[in-house]
This record gives C-alpha cells, structure tokens and sequence, in this order.
C-alpha cells in the first residue's frame, strides 16, 4: 500500500485564514496529522468545513498561512503533493455516461495506482456486478460508493473527504466506515467532514468544530 | 531604506495615506500640462498643407492611442505581478486601470473617426490603427466583464491578470496582422501623421499632450485605487476609524 | 515508470473523451451543421453573384468556422466541471498542462476534424477554384487547432460562471482576429495563383505559439476558475 516502507509523512496546518463573501471563517487554524489519525471537522453549514478541506486538497488558496506537508508548503510541491492525497468532494467526479470500470479506469491513470484492481475495488464498496452498468442508471447511493471506491484504485496516505456519507444507507455507511477504519490502520491519514457521527474506534480522531 | 518603502508601500492603509498625498500634485502638473500643450497645439503649431486646421483632432488622438496601448502593458505587468507574488496592491492597480484604458481607447477611437470625416466623408474607416484599436477596445471590455462577472474578488483578480497576460502575448500580433491587412486591401488612412517625419512645431504639443494623459492616468488610477483599496479593507481596523471620523 | 503513466494518462483520457462523445453522437453534428448553415445563408444574404461569392469565400467560410469552433468550445470543460471530474485534473500527480492538452486535442479531433473534412464542400458552394479549396483545407488543418487552444483559455476563465457562454465570445473573438486574416489572405492569394508560403507559415507560427503557451494559460485558469 505505501512505497518504499512506512515513510514518516505529516500534515500540517500552520495559522490558516479563510476568507469567504468578506467574512472571515477560521483565523488562525493550526492541527497536526500523523499517519494514522484522523481529522474530523464540525461546524455548522457554511462555517467554512468545505473550504478548508479545499485548502488542504490545495485546490484554494489560503488567505494567510498554509498547508505542510512534512514539512514544505504543499503550493511548492504541486504534483509531489497530489501523488500523496486522493479527494473525494461533494460532488461526486465520476462520469455518468461512463461505466464504473472505465470511470475507475481514469481515476488510477490521474494517480498514483495502487495494487488493487478495479474490480476489488468495486467489490469492496459493494457494487460487485455493476462493473459495466452505466453510472446513470446507478442509484445516489451507489454513486456515492463508486466515487468512493476511487480512493482504493489510488496509492494515497491522505484521504480528503467532503460528506462522505451522504445518500449511503446504513449498511453503505458501515461498508465506508470499515474502509476509512482500514486505511488509518494501515498508516493512512484521514480529513472528513461528516454531519453523521463517523465511528472510528481504533485511530485516534481529531476533532475542530469550526463554529466554535 | 527604499527596500523599507516599497515594503510598506504594499500595505493598503500605508499606500491611501501617501496615494492621498500625491493625488492633488499630479492633478495640478496635469492641468498645467493639458494647458500647455492645448495652446501649443491649437494655438501655435502652423496648419498643416494638406488637412487645414482639421489635423488638430491629432493631438488628442494620438496620445489617446498611446495611453491605451501603455495601460494595457502595466494592467497586464501589475497583473502578473499580483498573480505571482500575491502582491493584492497589484492587484487593485490591474483592476483599477482597466476602465481608465478602456475610456482612452474609447477617446482614441471617437477623435480618429473624427479626424477621417473631413478627409472620407464617412464616420468610420477601416484604418489600420483605428481598427486596432477597436479590437483593444474588445480586450479591454473582455477584463472588464470577465472581473464583474467572477464573485470572488481575489479569484477575480487573478482570472483577470491571465486574460491580461495572453492579451499582452496577442497585442503585438494583433497589430502588425492588422496593419498588414490594410495594406493588403489598400484601405484608407487617418494616421499618417505620427510616422517620424513630423515637424518640431507639431511634435512638442504632442509630447507635452502624452505627458499630460500619463499624468491624468497617473492621479486617476491613485484614486480608483483608494476606493478599490477602502472596499477591500472595510472589515479592518483603521477604515472603520476613517468611516468613522467622518 | 512515471513517464509510462504519463502517457497512458493522456491517452487514456482522449480516448475516454471519444468515448462520450460517441454516447452523444447527435450533439457531436451540431458545430458541424452549424457551420454548414453559416455558410449557406451568405449566398441567401448577399447574392448569388458567383464573382461576389468568390470574392467573399474565404473570409465568410473562416468566419463561420470560427463561430463553430466557439459554439462547440463550451463543452470542453463544463461537463467535467459539473460533475466534478475538472478538479480530479487539478489533483492529479501528472501536470496540468498536459492533462489540459489532451483534453483540447480530443476536443479538436471531434469537433476541428468534421469541419476541417467538411471544408472542401463549402468552398465548392462559394465557388472557390482548386487552389483555393486546397489551400482552404491546410488552413483550416493548421488554424482549427489554434482555435481549440486558445479558445481552451476563454473556456477555462469562464467555466465557473453561471452566464460564462455570453463572456466567452467577448474574450476569445479578438484573439482570434489574426489567424482570421492570415488564413482567409492566405486563401484568397491562392485563389489568385499567387504562393502563399508566407502566410502558412505565419499560421503555423501561430500553432506552435499556441501549442507551447496555451496550456499552462488553460491550467492556471482552471486553478483561479476551481478554486
């Protein structure tokens, strides 16, 4: 899953400033993320939970401080940042008039692959026997679990997610839970904003409100 | 100590203070100067042997077309420089130069089409520098509506310093397919006039009349640049303090 | 290894572009038949006077090839920007700007190509003799590019907005005002049995400039326009 050994990554952010419409949303930010550990971001709608995974995805700029990871500002490292992180957001970035194979198809070649195949992947997520369906004719759910299943086609430590959960049903939620439950385990770092109380019990789970 | 100064220039409540200052000073040189090369032009510099008095009309044209074109490099040069360094004072010269370029294009083409009545007979000829400077005209307008349409004001500003980028990349190709295209189909010409051979009495209103538009440019963009500067700033400190002295 | 991925990543998204376009083929007619349509409403408008249309051959078939390529020029972006597949590029561990590049050459291939083939038909409605229509076509094969990539640029600052279709021709139109003149120069100077080395090579100029600039201008616009 990781290249050469568990190489010490770390996810910084150091006095990070957000502003959005003239308001400022979060001043002064600073956490620290390690492999294994997850950070879970709360607040109300609009209190700037997206924004802030858009900074560290480093899709949006900070208005004042930044990003490190393990150590550099991730502005700087550009591709040598992405080929680390894999970005799920609210919308969901797959094609629907593609199949879900050909959609994960594109998702590995934008990456870096993993060791998994496309149809583990699919498996995983439970959309075994869907590998050549049309993503249209795919439930929201499922959808859902498709863009999801983009995170295990890719060789990424950090996973960025934006409401991971929702349109899942119950038994989809445990299926993701169980899959961001194994990636901290296996020294993967997790960034999630959920409305849904997300259940990792074995890594230790860092919590900001931002409405605070 | 001047490392100091463009240090502190860049922060907005340093550059209202002193863009203040000087505003008034330039406005003054500005008049004297519009003065000046007023009386030379209309006054002093001889007719000319082929157009009569209507040549005139050139000393307003041509500076026009030169400030256009001028502002059109520094809203692309402070542009980039806003876009690379994260410079927002920069940014709010960019923007805050691009309806002064557009209004001198604007001017630029009204007195060309001007200067050509007398000489075709029509409103509007094909010249080469007019058409130019139409196009201009059209980049200008592509800034101006690209920057209102984007809500976001930083992200507006850097959408803008790209457009102005490629724009200043395109200018010069623009210009000389334009000019080779009037030659092509020998279309008529208003502007003969700036080419080297033109006489000492003609040149110094010219000159003095570019100089007067540069500082006209010059005490406008400081003033666009304030207000740009108070809107930026308002949640801040020191223009609540101003807003509130008044 | 890294070179490898590369060039599957490239590929692959062309091929994946052509794939949907195939799966909305009747959309794919539309730049087409819109070009078609200009072009057959100049002899509507003006006259069939075979000298005028002659006359005037050249510039109305650019002109209309031009509005195509603008009409056409929307979809590279939008549809992956609604659903979010635009930002996937952003993210990626390969550069932008190739990424971007493979995109505005499948967008060429499906769209720049049917009216590149479809050019020697038109220049038969305006009357243009051989040597006009040839050099027509290798116009159109050296400039229908330069259209699909700096159009790209327009495309990309205006993805994000609501009403960006109307802004795109404001900002793309004037840019592409000297490939106009030197490609319907070039067609009318053949037309006249003169060569037209110069302008060829002016337009293939204008290629390479393109080629090597536009797409880090596109990928910087997607980075401001996504952000």
């Amino acid at each position: 899953m990781t290249d050469s050994g568990t190489k010490s990554y770390s996810l910084e952010a150091r006095a990070l400033e957000c502003v959005r419409d003239d308001r400022t949303l979060f001043r002064d930010l600073a956490f620290r993320l390690e492999p294994g550990q997850a950070l879970l971001l709360e607040g109300r709608n609009g209190s700037g939970k997206t924004s802030l995974l858009r900074i560290l995805c480093g899709i949006r700029l900070p208005d004042a401080g930044m990003i490190a990871w393990c150590g550099t500002d991730i502005q700087r490292l550009g591709a040598d940042y992405y080929q680390h992180t894999a970005y799920v957001g609210h919308r969901d970035g797959i094609k629907l008039d593609l199949t879900p194979m050909e959609n994960l198809a594109m998702a590995r070649a934008l990456g870096r692959p993993s060791d998994m195949t496309l149809e583990a992947a699919l498996a995983r997520v439970d959309l075994y026997g869907f590998e050549d369906v049309p993503t249209r004719n795919l439930s929201a759910g499922q959808q859902r679990r498709l863009a999801l299943a983009r995170l295990l086609v890719t060789d990424a430590t950090l996973w960025i997610l934006d409401e991971p959960f929702t349109s899942l049903d119950v038994h989809g939620i445990r299926v993701i839970e169980e899959l961001l439950e194994a990636h901290a385990q296996q020294g993967g770092m997790l960034a999630v904003t959920s409305h849904h109380a997300v259940n990792l019990q074995r890594s230790p789970v860092h919590r900001i409100n931002l409405s605070a | 100590m001047f490392n100091n100064f463009f240090h502190k220039l860049a922060s907005p409540k340093y550059f209202y203070r002193i863009a203040g200052a000087w505003i008034p000073w330039l406005a003054a040189t500005c008049l004297l100067l519009f003065l000046a090369g007023l009386y030379y032009g209309l006054v002093v510099a001889p007719p000319d042997y082929q157009q009569g008095e209507s040549y005139r009309i050139m000393f307003v044209h041509v500076p026009a077309a030169w400030m256009s074109m001028f502002i059109y490099m520094v809203m692309a040069v402070t542009g980039g420089i806003g876009l690379v360094w994260r410079m927002k004072l920069a940014e709010v010269i960019a923007i805050s130069s691009a309806p002064i370029g557009a209004s001198f294009t604007f001017l630029a083409l009204v007195t060309g089409s001007f200067w050509g009545r007398p000489m075709w007979g029509t409103w509007w000829v094909w010249d080469a520098r007019l058409t130019s400077e139409l196009i201009l005209l059209f980049l200008y307008l592509g800034v101006i509506a690209l920057h209102g349409a984007i809500e976001d004001r930083r992200n507006a500003a850097r959408a803008v310093a790209i457009l102005a980028l490629v724009g200043v990349i395109n200018i010069p190709i623009i210009h000389y397919s334009v000019e080779w295209w009037n030659t092509l189909h020998q279309g008529p010409t208003v502007t003969k006039f700036d080419k080297p051979s033109i006489h000492i009495s003609m040149l110094i209103p010219l000159l003095l009349m570019a100089l007067a538009f540069k500082l006209y440019y010059a005490f406008v963009v400081l003033m666009r640049a304030r207000c740009e500067v108070l809107e930026r700033e308002r949640s801040t400190g020191w223009v609540r303090e101003l807003a509130e002295a008044k | 290894m890294k070179r490898h991925s590369l060039i599957r990543a490239f590929s692959l998204l062309i091929r994946r572009d052509f794939i949907l376009a195939m799966r909305h083929r009747a959309e794919m007619a539309n730049p087409l038949l819109f070009f078609i349509l200009v072009t057959s409403l100049f002899p509507l408008g003006i006259g069939a006077n075979p000298r005028l249309l002659q006359a005037v051959g050249p510039g109305v078939i650019w002109v209309a090839a031009l509005l195509a390529a603008l009409l056409s020029l929307d979809g590279v972006f939008r549809s992956d920007f609604e659903d979010g597949t635009l930002e996937q590029y952003l993210l990626s561990s390969h550069p932008v700007s190739l990424l971007v590049l493979a995109k505005v050459l499948a967008h060429w291939l499906i769209t720049g190509l049917p009216l590149l083939l479809i050019s020697p038909l038109l220049g038969v409605f305006l009357g243009l003799p051989a040597a006009g229509i040839q050099i027509l076509f290798i116009t159109l094969l050296l400039g229908t590019p330069v259209l699909s990539l700096i159009g790209a640029v327009g495309v990309a600052l205006t993805v994000g907005l609501r009403k960006g279709g109307m802004i795109l021709s404001l900002l793309v139109l004037p840019l592409y005002v000297p490939l106009l003149i030197f490609a319907s120069s070039a067609v009318d100077t053949a037309a006249a049995g003169l060569p037209v080395t110069a302008h060829l090579s002016l337009i293939a100029a204008l290629l390479v400039l393109a080629l090597s600039l536009s797409p880090f201008a596109t990928a910087a616009a997607l980075r401001v326009s996504l952000s």
